[in-house]
């Protein structure tokens, strides 16, 4: 650990040779010991913008203080750290879960926040469906450059964007290597029954122009004990939705599995593990294939 | 101190009357300006939608604006303070119309984000809730810091220059003559005045330089600080410095071509100034394709398969065109130009009649040239392999036209040194703001995560009317608050200029 602690030092010398930018901080109600805790956070390769685990379960804003985020309950439970698997052995591509995803979300057309890819790692290699949700990363790269935290990382692991502070600079787009991302471009067409709803950071709707929108493991299906709606949409049973705490997953038949034994089993990996954003969706190889391949 | 000299006279000239022509290039560009309003207010009541931009390539030219604009600012503040610090006596005609560019182009540089952003009415939110990790808040630090010291560095020279305009221009409208007499500071030119004046000159020269480098740095970093393809590479900080100062001294090459032709500052802007700052320019011009050398070679070179699509794109693909027009026509022809002329012997007196022919010749050299190499027979062949050579030839082939164009044009550029600055300065200047497209856009083509089942216009960029009107408008601005500028204040400074007088005789000064 004397290595870390000495990149920490480096870090504070850094920051206060950087003493200009630290006014700002001042001007704001922080002092230069934010700052630093600020700098040091990123780069001790933490989410920049986190929960306090061990805590009450407010969230954390950088300058330590409780933030509050209006419409939201801020404070969830911090025992949970939800989790999804997918089984890419199982799923077919028939895009039950993104329909199911457009049904609970009333999702603006152009947009799906679970989006089915036909993958193929190269030319020789079979293709495969592969379901690309949001990957709620613990290292979230849009988290981190958001400019005014209206993307943040919640405690039981689900990223959440606050529409009501989003100034639409798309900068979140930029950072997401997965294209998990969606903007308004324009006002989205709308239903009764979304416009009937109060605006909340844990439904995303009713949805306006000019934001970013993006899958966000359906809380409220959560809150009630219910898996998120592309979970429990899923007829191959491919998708599996739980809790890394009580480390435990379900399927829609109600299956449950073991989340750690079924990662090591079956040799379980994240998508892009490479770039460090540390996601909260598990990938089960496509081995043994139960449907047939896509023709493409 | 002598101070009623017909040379002095000159520069009042522009702020004692205004012509028709004035008011009438007002007029036309305030046209473009009222135009671009429209097609803002349109994209605030119909959204983003309005633009060429979707999900995957999300930004457009409303970002290359911003780059673009907030390089050309570099001309100023940063040319001027480095002049200013070395102590190079022939910056004192240019310095105030170096510094007024920054200004100016920051002041219409930062809003394009502004008009880029899905809420700009939130634009508080920067404040009330900012995070200092995010690269945007960085930015905004940096740009405002760059915005009030500039100011400042542009206000605290011509505090001597104000008090002249207030003890000269006495048949002024109440309202000038009030301008000049509240910003003037109640200047009197005594030696204590004088002392404070360069003492905060000097301090200021020395603190905006870093300000500045930084400004461009934290550009870059909005791009460097993501994952993508393109964007995430280290030298994109130096690198976009150095291209901030290359397109910035080439724009104020430009405005100040325009001004000495528009209000006869001959005496003031010679042809050593134009020599001077067009060999800075080759300078920055060899470094700049040093940097591009460097970026491309690395990621060619080691060929990783998220890099392989940009590449594709940049050398052969879509964007070739635009890749090509700006390395070739950008950076190498306009460092032939500034280059060549200096190192080849003057042409005989014999030849000049010759020379107004040459450029007609090369002209139409030039068409036929492009004519052959965009024919469709010469691309059209189906073989794979002739497909992977065509470019190749193409690119001798235009290789070929500009070194033709060249040689013919040589001793014409020698016998015009300031026009041959001043165009390879116009083609540095679009060779950037191209430069600025093909660093956001080509990379948004190519997302880590393959684009699939989305409509094929969502995967390609073309910019909307709207995007090209606000863009317009953008430039418009920028040359109406510049030339009103040069109507309210001298765009000369009259005491600097003054102080060096003894150095100035016609026919251009011997001291650089």
């Amino acid at each position: 650990m004397a290595q870390r602690f000495s990149r920490r030092q480096f870090i504070k010398l850094s920051a206060l040779l950087a003493g200009g930018a630290a006014s700002i901080g001042a001007a704001r109600g922080q002092g230069l010991d934010d700052l630093v805790r600020a700098v040091a956070d990123v780069a001790d390769h933490r989410p920049a913008f986190r929960a306090d685990a061990q805590t009450t379960g407010e969230l954390i804003g950088p300058s330590g203080e409780p933030m509050s985020h209006a419409g939201t309950a801020a404070a969830v439970n911090g025992n949970h750290r939800w989790v999804m698997v997918i089984d890419l052995a199982k799923c077919d591509g028939c895009r039950e879960c993104t329909k199911a995803c457009d049904a609970m979300h009333y999702v603006p057309p152009g947009q799906e926040w679970i989006k089915v890819f036909e993958n193929r790692d190269d030319q020789v290699a079979g293709s495969y469906w592969f379901p690309r949700p949001c990957m709620q990363c613990d290292n979230a790269p849009c988290a981190k450059v958001c400019p005014v935290g209206a993307t943040f990382k919640r405690e039981d692991g689900i990223v959440l964007v606050n529409q009501d502070r989003c100034i639409g600079c798309r900068y979140c787009i930029a950072a997401c290597p997965y294209g998990a991302r969606y903007f308004n471009w324009s006002e989205p067409p709308h239903t009764a029954e979304e416009l009937a709803q109060p605006y909340s950071v844990e439904l995303n709707y009713p949805h306006r122009k000019g934001v970013v929108e993006k899958c966000i493991f359906c809380p409220t299906h959560l809150e009630e004990g219910k898996l998120p709606a592309c979970a429990s949409a899923c007829r191959m049973n491919a998708l599996l939705f739980g809790d890394q705490v009580e480390d435990v997953v379900f399927n829609a038949a109600g299956e449950l599995f073991s989340f750690s034994q079924l990662i090591r089993d079956k040799a379980g990996f994240r998508y892009m593990e490479e770039l460090g954003t540390e996601p909260r969706v598990w990938y089960l190889p496509p081995r043994d294939r139960v449907y047939p391949a896509p023709q493409s | 101190m002598q101070r009623q000299s017909a040379r002095e006279d000159i520069l009042f000239q522009p702020l004692r009357s205004n012509s028709i022509g004035f008011y009438l290039f007002c007029a036309f560009l305030l046209a473009i300006i009222g135009w671009a309003a429209y097609a803002y207010y349109i994209q605030l009541r119909d959204g983003l939608v309005v633009t060429g931009l979707r999900n995957y390539i999300f930004w457009g030219i409303y970002m290359t604006n911003f780059v673009f604009f907030i390089g050309i600012s570099h001309a100023g503040t940063l040319i001027s303070a480095i002049l200013r610090v070395t102590g190079a006596e022939w910056r004192r005609p240019i310095t105030r119309m170096a510094e007024a560019i920054t200004l100016f182009a920051l002041t219409i540089g930062a809003p394009m984000i502004i008009i880029d952003m899905g809420h700009p009415e939130r634009l508080p939110n920067l404040l009330l809730y900012g995070r200092l990790q995010s690269p945007i808040l960085w930015d905004l630090i940096s740009v405002t810091t760059y915005i009030v010291g500039s100011l400042m560095y542009l206000y605290l020279p011509m505090v001597p220059d104000l008090a002249e305009c207030r003890d000269r221009l006495t048949d002024a409208p109440n309202w000038k003559r009030f301008v000049y007499r509240v910003l003037s500071l109640g200047w009197r030119g005594n030696e204590e005045q004088k002392r404070r004046l360069e003492r905060g000159v000097s301090i200021m020269a020395i603190t905006i330089i870093p300000v500045a480098v930084s400004v461009h740095t934290v550009v870059s970093w909005i791009f460097g600080m993501t994952l993508r393809p393109g964007w995430h590479s280290t030298i994109f900080g130096p690198y976009f410095v150095v291209g901030a100062i290359f397109s910035g001294i080439a724009a104020l090459l430009v405005a100040m071509a325009i001004f000495r032709r528009v209000y006869h500052l001959e005496s003031y802007l010679q042809e050593k100034h134009f020599r001077y700052l067009g060999l800075l320019l080759l300078v920055m011009d060899v470094i700049y394709i040093y940097f591009t050398l460097s970026e491309y070679l690395t990621m060619a070179y080691g060929n990783e398969a998220a890099d392989q699509g940009v590449m594709q794109m940049l050398f052969v693909g879509d964007f070739a065109p635009i890749f090509w027009t700006m390395i070739l026509g950008g950076f190498v022809l306009p460092g032939l130009m500034l280059a060549l002329p200096n190192l080849v012997k003057n042409p005989s007196p014999s030849s000049a009649p010759l020379l107004n022919l040459r450029p007609l010749a090369a002209a139409i050299a030039l068409v036929v040239i492009a004519l052959v190499t965009t024919a469709p027979g010469v691309g059209a062949s189906a073989d794979i392999q002739m497909a992977t050579v065509t470019p190749v030839l193409r690119l001798i082939g235009i290789i070929a036209a500009i070194g033709g164009v060249f040689w013919v044009m040589l001793p014409f550029m020698q016998a015009h040194p300031i026009g041959t600055v001043v165009t390879a300065s116009v083609l540095v200047n679009i060779g950037m703001w191209l430069k600025r497209y093909i660093i956001i856009v080509p990379t948004l083509y190519n997302p880590l995560i393959p684009i699939q089942n989305v409509p094929t216009e969502w995967a390609h960029y073309t910019p909307t009317w709207v995007e090209w009107s606000i863009t317009a408008g953008a430039f418009a601005s920028f040359i109406l608050l510049y030339a009103l500028f040069s109507k309210m204040f001298p765009i000369v400074s009259i005491w600097e200029t003054s102080e060096q007088k003894p150095e100035l005789p016609a026919g251009g000064g011997t001291r650089g």
